[in-house]
């Protein structure tokens, strides 16, 4: 089976002259979910957002699901990797959350009764059919973030790449979140600090330090050797102790 | 002029909430420029113009207190007005001790009498339509699409600016800075400048959300506002009665 | 300040109507052909930044204060096209949605505060700024500078053709003209300052600083060097026909439009003639000049005063932007 994400010595630097990715290399499969890890200023984000490609690479490819990001395969690809920002304010821009989960499937000339159908579906799946006519700004933080889930989800994307998907969430919302995460059949990449969330839901995690991958396998193992995490300036949260496999 | 931008929006379900915003819209501006075209010498044709918004406020259930209060933006016009017959010149008349010109008392009165009754109109328009209708509704009367498009993103990431803003004032002043006078400007247009970088990354931001869901250019449509014979009938019924007392003032 | 209903009469009203409308319909072809599709979310941003950079109060004086007003800004940082619509859209947005300016006076506001100060501002802009940082910063400061006092002359203009108030046109144009050089100033500083963060963060977001970017060298993992080809940004568009345009446009407004006006003789002056005194009107001290008393004496034709006085007006600034670039073109052959 096709791999849902390939990247192949990466490399880019932003306009001010500072480099941020120094050669790339991983692979995802379908049906995945790895979490990638790393300290602030790592280039995750940067790394991220060459998967859409918001960002073109200084050098290097990208491929999803076999389709190599470039400029001609740009709408191919950006209907194929859902991209759920940190900030949901960047994603709800329309003036009621029908508008904004409508958008995509708006836009591939989807309308009426299928429309419709769509995006209560994606609502449904992210527990938020009941605001459907309201407008964004009037919801909480965390029922923002699942409506910009929702809008990815609705395009039903090959993988979902979530940026920090539990940060600024209360302990409630955050579990909702996880709830929602492990219900979806999709491929998932999720960008995050939060170590505890990415060993709950990702058995694989990837470690991005300075620019390149520093390391590579189940997210159990990695969490347990100290001296790589502490190495990469992760760490455990206080108390917390990885629970025994079930 | 920061201190009146308040949402004007009332939420209700009265006949003229429910009026399609089109029809609003055309009927607010055409009775505004039938205000403006009446000659300043029929005070009755004013009176009765206000009776028709009266009647208005009356059928949107909008209480006068509210109008009145949002008037106050109408502030800085007043005083300009009220100015106006003591610098005015031509001949000149004594009011309570006061050498007043004529030309003026009637200029002020014609400025006053426009000004306010236009304000208001535009008030009960704000009060009974979403501000989001208000853009459908000007798309529909041939607003280019861009121009709405564009007013749309204003208005949804207006207060998240508006607050990036205030997060940076209050930085300031926790600061101990005070803005005296003029040298204590570059402080408050360094933060302008920081501000304008995140509204525009934040633009970026929000573009490439849109292309990330498909967006080639145009936005889609997916609202109905067709507007019925009758409702453009009650909309219009507005200007159509002003026009009336207009022709009679002519 | 947001203009009324009822504050201009109909000529002026439905000109500037006029004026409003075309310039916002070139805008958007100009916009559309740089931004493309990032118009809209870009545009709407920018205008929701000029909006809120709008309620920033500067101390003029001791107890007054002054607002921005954003156009010369708006016009450095995203280009004069763009800077229109921005605040053409915050004009559009203060008038329905808060009745901050009356439905009948948008061609009005828009012009005088739209259209006006992007023109002059960036007009000054491109006159002034060179190559380097400091010649753009300095340019900013000016054009900004420049752009206040304009608007309000214009705006006294327009007052003189078709304002509803009888008030002398000389008290008029002081009144706008001396309060309006100091909110200049404050507009200058601002912009100015305003442009040389943006520039020391993110120069490439600054339109007016367009070609100077370095290009781009990367190194990867083993240390093999990689020049990147700079990104294709849109193609530096001559200002030229905008200025040429906008040119065009206030001088249509100065001559045709004076006309309308020319033939009855203004409030002062009726109520004059009607009561008798004008004969006793003092003379000007630049009575005999051919210009004064816009048209009368000399023989020459209103609407030809008009336009020669726009051409006054833009010598004056273009002369006073070229001696600044002049210098600043030398300081930077000089320092840094």
């Amino acid at each position: 089976m096709v791999n849902s994400l390939e990247v192949d010595r990466l490399a880019y630097a932003y306009p001010d002259g500072t480099q941020a990715l120094y050669g790339v290399d991983l692979a995802i499969a379908k049906g995945e979910r790895v979490a990638l890890l790393g300290p602030n200023g790592a280039g995750k984000t940067t790394l991220v957002m060459h998967l859409n490609g918001i960002l073109a690479a200084g050098h290097g490819t990208v491929r999803v699901a076999g389709t190599p990001v470039g400029k001609s395969t740009l709408k191919e690809i950006r209907q194929r990797v859902g991209l759920v920002f940190q900030d949901p304010d960047d994603q709800l821009f329309m003036p009621t959350v029908r508008d904004d989960v409508a958008f995509g499937p708006a836009n591939m000339g989807i309308r009426g009764e299928e429309l419709e159908r769509r995006v209560r579906n994606a609502l449904d799946l992210v527990g938020m059919a009941e605001a459907i006519d309201r407008p964004p700004h009037h919801l909480s933080f965390g029922q923002r973030r699942r409506i910009a889930v929702a809008t990815v989800l609705v395009m039903e994307p090959e993988i979902l790449v979530l940026d920090e998907p539990s940060s600024n969430l209360d302990p409630a919302a955050r579990r909702e979140l996880a709830e929602i995460i492990r219900s979806l059949d999709v491929t998932v990449l999720m960008v995050t600090h939060d170590l505890p969330y990415a060993l709950e839901l990702c058995e694989r995690s990837l470690i991005l330090s300075d620019g390149v991958i520093a390391a590579d396998g189940p997210t159990r193992e990695l969490l347990a050797d100290e001296t790589l995490l502490r190495n990469n300036r992760l760490e455990l949260p206080y108390g917390f102790a990885i629970p025994a496999p079930n | 002029m920061g201190a009146g931008h308040h949402q004007l929006y009332r939420p209700g379900d009265s006949a003229v909430h429910l009026l399609p915003p089109q029809c609003k819209l055309l009927a607010v501006l055409t009775f505004a420029i039938v205000v403006v075209a009446t000659p300043k010498e029929a005070f009755w044709a004013f009176g009765l113009y206000a009776l028709l918004l009266a009647a208005v406020a009356g059928a949107a259930a909008i209480k006068p207190a509210f109008v009145l209060r949002r008037m106050v933006i109408e502030v800085p016009f007043v005083l300009f007005a009220v100015a106006i017959p003591i610098i005015g010149m031509g001949e000149r008349t004594e009011v309570l001790g006061l050498s007043l010109s004529v030309a003026g008392l009637w200029a002020a009165w014609n400025i006053l009498a426009k000004a306010t009754l236009g304000v208001i109109a535009s008030i009960l328009l704000a009060a009974t339509t979403e501000p989001r209708l208000i853009l459908l509704g000007a798309e529909r009367l041939r607003l280019p699409s861009t121009l709405v498009q564009i007013a749309m993103f204003m208005l949804r990431y207006l207060d998240v600016i508006v607050e990036e803003m205030r997060r940076m004032r209050v930085a300031r002043e926790s600061r101990g800075f005070v803005a005296r006078d003029i040298r204590q400007v570059p402080v408050i247009a360094r933060s302008a400048g920081a501000l304008f970088i995140r509204s525009y990354e934040r633009g970026e931001r929000v573009h490439l959300a849109m292309l990330s869901r498909g967006y080639t250019g145009s936005m889609p449509v997916t609202r109905d506002l067709r507007a019925s014979g009758a409702q453009w009938a009650l909309a219009l019924s507005l200007p159509v009665l002003a026009l009336t007392v207009l022709g009679a003032s002519w | 300040m947001h203009v009324p209903d009822g504050f201009f009469d109909v000529a002026v009203s439905v000109s500037t109507g006029a004026v409003a409308a075309a310039g916002v319909a070139v805008c958007l072809r100009g916009a559309k052909r740089e931004l493309d599709d990032r118009t809209a979310p870009m545009a709407g941003l920018v205008a929701a930044f000029i909006f809120a950079v709008q309620m920033l109060n500067f101390p003029v004086t001791g107890g007054t204060s002054g607002h921005l007003l954003g156009g010369a800004l708006a016009a450095i940082l995203v280009g004069p096209y763009t800077a229109v619509l921005c605040m053409a859209t915050v004009l559009l947005v203060q008038g329905f949605f808060f009745a901050d300016g009356g439905l009948t006076a948008l061609g009005v506001n828009i012009t005088l505060m739209g259209i006006v100060t992007v023109l002059v501002g960036w007009g000054v802009f491109r006159l002034i700024a060179a190559r380097s940082r400091r010649s753009i910063v300095i340019a900013a400061f000016l054009g900004a500078l420049v752009s206040v006092p304009v608007s309000a002359l214009s705006f006294t203009l327009l007052f003189w053709i078709g304002g509803t108030a009888p008030i002398e046109i000389g008290t008029v144009a002081m009144a706008m003209g001396g309060v309006h050089v100091l909110i200049g100033l404050g507009e200058g500083l601002i912009t100015a300052v305003t442009v040389s963060t943006v520039l020391a963060t993110r120069p490439d977001l600054v339109y007016g600083a367009r070609g100077l970017t370095r290009r781009l060298v990367l190194r990867d993992a083993d240390g093999v060097a990689i020049e990147v080809a700079p990104e294709e940004s849109a193609p530096v568009r001559s200002s030229r026909p905008f200025l040429v345009g906008g040119v065009g446009v206030t001088l249509i407004l100065a001559g045709i439009v004076s006309f309308f006006a020319s033939s009855s003789p203004d409030g002062l002056e009726s109520v004059g003639a009607e009561k008798g005194f004008l004969d006793q009107a003092t003379a000007h001290p630049l009575g005999s000049w051919a210009l004064s008393d816009y048209g009368a004496v000399g023989g020459i034709p209103v609407g030809i005063a008009g336009v020669i006085g726009v051409g006054i007006t833009l010598l004056v600034a273009g002369s006073i932007g070229y001696a600044a670039r002049r210098s600043a073109a030398v300081k930077t052959e000089v320092g840094a």
